[in-house]
């Protein structure tokens, strides 16, 4: 096994609360309604293609990428269309949404359900890029860049290195552990059919050190197939992070304001990778993902498959919730985003969704900046957290801008190390929003 | 020794002389005839210097005025300083004074507490620009003012502040000078620079909410449900995407008090003597 590696610069070690890693992952079932947003993903809305009173199978496309930073959205459930129409998201905002109504269970024709595993790779690097455009599959570790830009090389740039994410620095979320766990050779092939896409040999497992099991299973796998290897990496957050994971992994450092592609890397998260092998080798789109349902308020965690659209009520039924819910998340704690609607759906960059007791939700006191320097020491981008909170007091957004606000990745381990427990991370995403209106 | 000590100083006194010389020479040479007038006009000016006339600060504005032939000059206003110092200027430059309006920065919102009650929790930096990309708002309308005072932080005159009672700004009509500021700041675009109105009697729709009328109502009492029933009272209100807009040409003193009667949700205000009767 090689050297366990991780970023140098910043970091921190919060409690992990990993207590589903050992539930293996069930199917949530199916509810009587699941809402779809059309927008699940960064760039422009899908186009809606279905009208109210439509029939629909699991897998019909029901929303159809608009230009090219969007993605198709895929119906997960069959049944009849009830609205298309503004619904109410998680953030309290409407959105564009498709409401299905369910109607028993019958999938397009096309889908391979079999529980075999395909491991024969027939389709071409230009078929594979089709595929994976025509399945709507998005990064589904959190942020949902649409997959087909990042396999689809742009000419003139090269890549050499295939990186898969299975980190998860986030505490709490275990889904992308138990799918390595589960699923690690169906995993293994997605790394393969990317290569192939991408038209390199290697590909790169990254695998947190808190994850043993993920590890040997993925290990065991991949002694079969040449140029897939795994790299442990040690933990720390935000090693998840695009940049940090490539500085662990091949110690090169993304420049300011460029991608990783031009650093020769490509990083797709394990889950991401899984619906790849989905989608090539099974015929089928990305409507469904594994989503941990944690949280100190919750008394039976589990790991569900759950279908897209799904609402996180149906959900946390589910799990036996305690009385005194006083915060819900989506996704992890550290970079998720709370939520304010019930029935908010699950959405394809859904990784966990969190209950925290009311006791665990502290509005802290602030106080005086005492200059200590944590903000600087933890900050894994090194930038200066302080000085963009004391520029953005001030309304100094170009002065932020000048030391470089925008490669702020939002992982908040400045606001989490504050001792004067100032929001520094909402300083900094403030900057960040009033620079990019200004543009 | 005594010779010494004259040498250096005829020395130090020819070094004189010759800098004495060069410096008046290059004082003639290089002479700025200061402008008076923009001087003595930037003295005038209120030295707030917010870019609410449109210019890069006062000292620019009063540029301006100095520049400007008659024609032009009708066309500069002070918002801060208003009638009285444009008056001034126009008195020092020999023109006729320009007519503007008194305008007021007025909040199109009544979510207050009471008509719209808090519904979850915010932690974090309290900011409303921040908060409004994360959420809804504690209040659930999309549309409505946050209550966390971006307005009332950066109004550069202290003619915001926050009513304890309410939850909402308030504006301070005499303090306010209608820069600007609060309209630009505010990401719910809810401040709209009006007219202060004969006696301070002013109409206006408070409201900002485009959704449909039940769902506006779900959160806000006074949310403008697009009822239509103000356009009945005079033709020149509009309904747009379920919001009502009062023009600024329709007459308060003549429809306000019938406007604010009408409407039943009571999201149009009325500042004129009824409202006080209430």
């Amino acid at each position: 096994m090689s050297k366990i590696k991780t970023f140098s610069k910043g970091g921190i070690h919060p409690q992990k609360y990993k207590i589903t890693s050992d539930v293996p992952i069930t199917d949530a079932g199916i509810p009587d309604m699941v809402v779809i947003p059309v927008r699940q993903h960064i760039g422009a809305p899908a186009k809606i293609l279905v009208q109210k009173g439509d029939k629909v199978k699991v897998g019909t496309l029901i929303a159809d990428a608009d230009g090219v930073v969007s993605a198709d959205v895929h119906s997960s459930v069959s049944g009849e269309v009830t609205k298309v129409e503004d619904a109410e998201a998680g953030s309290g905002y409407y959105e564009k949404m498709i409401t299905i109504k369910v109607e028993g269970d019958e999938w397009e024709e096309n889908i391979d359900r079999s529980p075999n595993v395909v491991r024969e790779i027939s389709a071409s690097p230009e078929e594979i890029i089709e595929i994976v455009k025509q399945s709507g599959i998005v990064g589904m570790g959190g942020a949902g860049f649409p997959t087909p830009i990042k396999v689809d090389v742009p000419s003139g740039k090269k890549v050499d290195c295939l990186i898969i994410n299975g980190i998860e620095c986030e505490p709490y979320l275990t889904a992308d552990d138990r799918l390595m766990q589960e699923c690690a050779e169906q995993i293994v092939i997605g790394a393969k059919i990317l290569n192939k896409a991408l038209g390199i040999q290697n590909a790169i497992i990254a695998i947190d050190e808190n994850k043993p099991k993920a590890i040997e299973a993925v290990q065991k796998i991949t002694r079969s197939y040449v140029g897939v290897n795994v790299q442990v990496c040690a933990t720390k957050y935000p090693q998840g992070a695009e940049k940090q994971l490539i500085a662990a992994v091949t110690g090169r450092e993304v420049p300011p304001g460029c991608l990783p592609i031009d650093v020769h890397c490509v990083v797709q998260n394990a889950g991401t990778v899984f619906a790849v092998y989905e989608a090539v080798q099974k015929h089928k789109p990305l409507f469904e993902r594994v989503v941990t349902v944690s949280g100190d308020a919750v008394n039976n965690p589990a790991n569900f498959r759950v279908r897209i659209g799904t609402p996180a009520s149906f959900l946390i039924a589910k799990v036996d919730p305690q009385q005194d819910v006083g915060k819900m998340i989506f996704g992890g704690p550290m970079m998720g985003t709370a939520a304010i609607n019930k029935e908010a759906p699950v959405t394809k960059t859904t990784s966990g969704i969190l209950l925290l007791k009311q006791t665990s939700v502290v509005d802290p006191v602030v106080s005086a900046c005492i200059r200590c320097a944590t903000c600087l020491d933890v900050c894994p981008q090194g930038l200066e957290p302080f000085a963009i909170a004391n520029f953005v007091r001030n309304a100094e957004y170009q002065e932020a801008k000048k030391i470089h606000v925008l490669d702020c990745i939002e992982c908040g381990c400045c606001s989490y190390s504050c001792p004067a427990r100032i929001p520094l991370l909402d300083f900094c995403k403030l900057a960040k929003y009033e620079i990019r209106k200004k543009k | 020794m005594s010779s010494l000590i004259l040498y250096n100083a005829l020395i130090l006194a020819a070094i004189a002389v010759v800098a004495a010389v060069v410096l008046y020479f290059a004082a003639k040479k290089f002479y700025v005839k200061p402008n008076v007038l923009a001087e003595e006009i930037a003295a005038i000016l209120p030295q707030a210097n917010c870019g609410a006339c449109g210019s890069a600060g006062c000292q620019d504005f009063a540029n301006k005025c100095a520049a400007a032939s008659e024609e032009d000059f009708r066309n500069l206003y002070c918002p801060v300083g208003g009638k009285d110092v444009m008056a001034k200027i126009a008195q020092k430059l020999g023109y006729q004074a320009s007519s503007h309006e008194k305008t007021v920065a007025v909040l199109r919102c009544r979510g207050n507490c009471e008509n719209a009650p808090d519904k979850v929790e915010y932690i974090g930096l309290k900011s409303c620009r921040l908060a409004s990309r994360v959420f809804v708002g504690k209040t659930g309308c999309p549309n409505g003012c946050l209550r966390m005072g971006d307005c009332v932080r950066n109004c550069p005159f202290g003619a915001i502040e926050m009513d304890p009672k309410t939850g909402l700004p308030r504006v301070d009509t005499e303090k306010c000078t209608s820069c600007g500021t609060c309209v630009g700041i505010c990401p719910r675009g809810l401040y709209e620079i009006r007219p202060v109105g004969n006696n301070g009697v002013r109409v206006y729709v408070a409201c900002n909410n485009q959704q449909k009328g039940a769902l506006a109502r779900k959160n806000c009492k006074a949310a403008c449900i697009g009822c239509m029933k103000c356009t009945k009272v005079c033709a020149d209100v509009t309904v747009e995407n379920n919001l009502s807009y009062i023009p600024t040409t329709v007459d308060a003193e003549q429809y306000g008090a019938e406007l604010a009667a009408n409407c039943p949700t009571g999201a149009i205000i009325y500042t004129g003597k009824s409202n006080e009767q209430n």
